[in-house]
């Protein structure tokens, strides 16, 4: 806090002039903050509270990392909506704190809103969360994603060790690709454990809705479900229903586990902190980094929770050896021959789809094994 | 002090304003001190982040735009002393049909597209807002209950069309209506980054001042305003007023839509439901549902937004810090109506 | 355990019991402080904000002492300021009780938003749930009938405030106001203060209300926890026609609505929930053009509320 207010009124007695001058329609934009050369100035904006325990907090981690460094300056805005807000706190970041990386982590921040306003600031890094980039999109954005469902596929093996009833619970937001992956690979590797095992799917609508998700999570246990995890913003609520309702979690976005002590497996989770440092690293460096850039469990991109009290040893050696798995390189998720729930086959025999392929990011269906329908 | 009504009547109001806005940042300074932030700072980076250069000009009237014509959707019915709150489900019903037009009218010229988007929002907006006029006209349904239902409709509509029968297949992970086609997008005004909804608004608000102050239309209003009965048996189309006044304010929020789509996102998604509805409702009520004040009490709470970041970023407040302070602000305002007559005093039947 | 998963489609009629009596109790407590509120012909409009603000005092309370049913207090308490702050500035003269509730909303999500900040991420004690349904095998039944107490208490503060109206001289005094602020004038009542009274209860009410969001379910802080049920409370009374009886029936109608989309789901239908969670206003629309007609009030409404004149 005591450094804030010194910058504030060293920026006010700089500012004096060329803000103030005219009404401001004739001021011209003065440095507003007065950094050695060799501070970088970074931004991050939240499309929600950063301690959220879910999206936000994952990348709230990641900013904690790069402040951590050494010559490194962040600035945080949370609760920006993808509309114009958030073109227009871009701009007040660069212009009024000098930021040259930006971290617009919220997936619909990328079009239109960062297409639009990075050409207009050809000097500032963009760095976006979702894997977007196209060909011909502006040369300073770019966009990263960790392929999160190898971390799915570690969690349902474990739940698929865990579960009794054969029946494991998932409340999601929204049937897109990003959350059908999830839902598939926790089921494959479930069912991988065990052929009986069903995972029965919600879908409550939207990313955050707190009283459908609990309505959600209790109508799950109701059916006799008892691993239940989740696809929405925050995992709170979900993972606070399910233990209360006696019911295991695994957990998303973050570790959950001080919501469930007892009942908390392990969980699906973003390594942010380990993958944003090294952008900045590569900036100080002047070095470029490739416009997509994703990964999985092996390079870094994603991590899971460690294994609560509850987990059996066959389970922690299933799960580890799933780690492995991936760690190896050689882990592939959707193999054929697959088919979705309607008994459509979409994976044919013989053919593999590796996290790389484009494919996997048009996924429209549930595999054998999920209750519940992609249709709105 | 003036002796003349007129005069003395102005000079409170502007007195009265004056006031509210000190007792604001009054309130608003001990508030901000309390959780730990200079009120100083914080009232120069507010300043700054609003009004401070150029670039927080255009950040502030771009923000203003959409509030400008989501007033005009609370203030216009108030004229006939009705109090309709939709204005957010008239923009999403316009952003919406805007998009539905932009999407069928693909392949022509790009101003034709944008006035059948044009005239698809307004319409489809305006008939929101006439239909819950009409309920109240001939049912005695309450307008302003009616309207705010219709809000939650309207964005369950939205929510259904765009995952379902507008859905375009390629907008996985967002699910939007299709894009209108970059070529149809409004754009930027000349010379600055402020999109056209901008000048929709000024327009739009200078327009209706000059309908209803100068023209029998807006005298009639004025009439059916003061006293519906007496309008009636004045023999005044009261039916036919009261719907075109509900079309027109519905139109101008459904514009607000037309422009969310045609020049921020391109195509109708969740993202239209982004409250500039209800912040509308502020905006005609601080301007006390007077047509010319709209423009300036929008760019105002424009700036108020538009510098909520800075307070967040350099001071740690919380992003609700403005929503506090424009509660407080609208609370005090409402307030300082009961002080009108008493500050100037003034016999009753001179001031009318 | 295994019964559960037998109940099939018979889960859905039971999932919905269990979904109204969980979800219904916020609408409940804020439609019956706003029913109060507008027998004595007052019309406030926010109570969202009063909801926000007790679900946030209350599981900062709550989290603060350890003990929930002391946040439920805060919760009202903080729920009384607020209506009778809402009371005070409706009775200067020349104020517009719709925007001062408007006005009221903003500010009270605002202050909830900003002094709820710090809260989003610890746990708060919760409120218990009383196990009624123990006695049954069946985890469907069990977990519907894990009732919570406030939901009890809100149930006789429903028949309480019923008897009031009807057999008291405090409700009769209070719809004599409501009805005609000059005939109560004529029997010596003071308007004001009633009115001050029955606002700042109501906001009490909905105060409550929302510590149950926050404190028993769903059971957590944060800023999406509302999804407007104080904004709804006012079109409820209106769809229960300014009865406290009527309040609770469609306080269990909409908390069984918000439960059906899921409960569908569970057994496989799964298509048009943006539909569904819009049937309670849609259904508020309905009941509203029914009941209204050209040349009469609002049939049920209060003779003085201001949703019947034209401002």
């Amino acid at each position: 806090m005591k450094d804030h207010r010194t910058s504030i009124s060293r920026r006010r007695l700089l500012q004096a002039a060329g803000g103030l001058g005219g009404l401001g329609l004739v001021g011209g934009l003065v440095p507003t903050a007065v950094w050695a050369a060799d501070t970088l100035s970074i931004g991050f904006i939240y499309v929600g509270p950063k301690d959220d325990f879910g999206y936000n907090q994952a990348h709230a981690e990641g900013a904690a990392a790069i402040a951590a460094m050494d010559g490194t300056k962040i600035y945080e805005q949370e609760g920006v909506p993808e509309t114009l807000e958030v073109q227009k706190v871009m701009e007040s970041m660069i212009n009024f704190d000098r930021t040259q990386m930006l971290f617009p982590t919220s997936f619909g921040y990328y079009d239109p809103h960062i297409k639009k306003i990075a050409p207009k600031y050809p000097d500032v890094k963009f760095l976006h969360a979702g894997g977007l980039y196209e060909e011909g999109d502006p040369e300073n954005a770019s966009s990263y994603f960790g392929y999160i469902d190898e971390a799915q596929y570690v969690a349902g093996t474990v739940a698929g060790h865990m579960t009794q009833t054969k029946k494991l619970g998932f409340v999601a937001a929204k049937p897109i690709p990003q959350v059908l992956r999830n839902i598939n690979a926790y089921t494959l590797a479930a069912r991988k454990v065990d052929p009986e095992i069903t995972t029965q799917v919600i879908f409550t609508g939207d990313w955050a809705m707190p009283v459908k998700e609990a309505e959600a999570t209790n109508s799950l246990v109701n059916q006799g479900v008892d691993v239940i995890t989740c696809h929405v913003d925050s995992p709170k609520v979900v993972s606070q229903t399910a233990a209360e309702r006696g019911a295991y979690v695994t957990g998303y976005h973050v570790d959950q586990s001080p919501l469930a002590p007892q009942q908390y497996l392990t969980g699906a989770e973003w390594n942010w902190g380990e993958i944003y440092p090294r952008f900045v690293k590569w900036q100080k460096a002047g070095k470029d980094w490739p416009h997509l850039y994703r990964g999985g469990l092996k390079d870094g991109f994603v991590k899971t929770s460690d294994y609560g009290p509850a987990v059996t040893d066959a389970a922690r050696k299933a799960g580890d050896e799933a780690i492995a798995y991936f760690m190896s390189g050689e882990g592939v998720i959707y193999k054929g021959e697959l088919k979705d729930n309607r008994g459509n086959v979409v994976i044919p025999a013989g053919q593999e789809r590796e996290q790389t392929d484009i494919q996997l990011e048009k996924m429209d269906y549930l595999v054998e094994g999920v209750i519940g329908s992609t249709s709105a | 002090m003036t002796s003349h009504p007129g005069l003395r009547l102005a000079a409170e109001s502007v007195v009265l304003i004056l006031a509210t806005f000190a007792a604001t940042a009054l309130l608003f300074a001990l508030f901000v001190a309390a959780a730990g932030a200079p009120p100083t700072g914080v009232f120069y980076d507010i300043y700054l982040g609003a009004f401070g250069s150029w670039f927080s000009w255009q950040n502030t009237l771009t923000r203003a735009a959409p509030f400008m014509l989501a007033a005009l959707c609370t203030a216009l019915p108030a004229r006939l002393g009705l109090l309709v709150i939709g204005n957010e489900g008239a923009l999403v019903i316009g952003g919406v049909a805007a998009a539905a037009a932009g999407i069928s009218l693909n392949g022509v010229a790009p101003l034709a597209v944008q006035v059948g988007m044009f005239v698809a929002a307004a319409v489809a907006g305006g008939l929101w807002i006439a239909g819950a006029l009409a309920l109240r006209h001939y049912r005695g349904v309450n307008e302003t209950i009616s309207t705010l239902l219709l809000n939650y409709l309207a964005i369950a509509l939205l929510l259904w069309l765009v995952g379902g029968p507008l859905h375009d297949p390629a907008s996985l992970n967002k699910p939007s209506t299709p894009s209108i086609g970059s070529a149809n997008m409004l754009g930027d005004m000349p010379g600055m980054s402020v999109h056209w909804g901008l000048a929709y608004g000024v327009i739009a608000c200078a327009l209706l001042f000059v309908l209803f102050r100068y023209t029998t239309f807006g005298f009639a209003a004025r009439i059916i305003g003061g006293n519906v009965r007496a309008a009636q048996l004045n023999g005044l189309a009261v039916a036919r007023i009261t719907l075109i006044v509900g079309f027109l304010a519905g139109a101008a929020a459904g514009v607000a839509g037309m422009v969310e789509v045609a020049a921020v996102h391109g195509r109708a998604n969740e993202s239209l439901v982004a409250g500039y509805g209800y912040v509308g409702i502020l905006v005609a009520f601080l301007a006390r549902q007077n047509l010319a004040m709209i423009v300036p009490v929008a760019i105002l709470l424009g700036g108020i937004e538009a510098s909520g970041g800075l307070l967040q970023r350099h001071f740690e407040l919380p992003d609700a810090t403005t929503t506090v302070l424009q509660g407080t602000l609208f609370m005090l305002l409402l307030a300082s109506e009961s002080l009108r007559g008493r500050i100037f005093p003034i016999r009753v039947q001179e001031a009318n | 355990m295994e019964g559960a998963a037998d109940l099939g489609w018979w889960g859905v009629p039971l999932a919905l019991l269990a979904g109204a009596v969980r979800a219904s109790t916020p609408f409940l407590f804020v439609s019956l402080g706003e029913c109060l509120t507008e027998k004595s012909g007052r019309i406030n409009l926010g109570l969202e904000g009063t909801l926000v603000m007790g679900a946030m005092i209350a599981y900062g309370i709550s989290f603060l002492t350890g003990s929930p049913w002391l946040g439920v207090a805060g919760a009202a308490g903080v729920g009384l300021v607020m209506g009778a702050l809402h009371g005070v500035i409706c009775g200067l003269p020349r104020v517009n009780h719709i925007a001062v509730g408007i006005a009221l909303m903003i500010f009270g999500v605002g202050l909830a938003f900003f002094l709820g900040k710090p809260l989003i991420q610890p746990s708060a004690p919760q409120l218990p749930g009383l196990a009624l349904g123990a006695w049954s095998d069946s985890r469907a039944v069990r977990a519907a009938l894990n009732v919570n107490a406030l939901f009890i208490i809100g149930v006789i503060l429903t028949f309480v405030m019923a008897w009031m109206f009807r057999s008291t001289r405090i409700g009769l005094a209070i719809r004599t106001v409501g009805d005609s602020r000059d005939a109560a004038r004529a029997v010596g009542l003071d308007v004001k203060r009633i009115r001050l009274l029955t606002t700042a209860v109501g906001g009490a009410f909905a105060g409550v209300g929302g510590s149950f969001l926050s404190l028993y379910y769903p059971g957590s802080w944060n800023e999406g926890l509302s999804s407007g049920q104080g904004l709804m409370a006012v079109a409820l009374v209106i769809f229960a026609r300014w009865d406290p009886i009527k309040c609770l029936y469609a306080s269990l109608l909409f908390g069984g609505a918000g439960a059906l989309g899921p409960a569908l789901q569970g057994v496989g239908i799964s298509t048009g929930y943006y539909l569904f969670n819009a049937t309670p206003y849609l259904l508020t629309l309905i009941v509203m053009i029914a009941a209204s007609s050209r040349d009469r009030a609002l049939a049920g409404a209060p003779g003085d509320l201001s949703i019947n004149s034209s401002s």
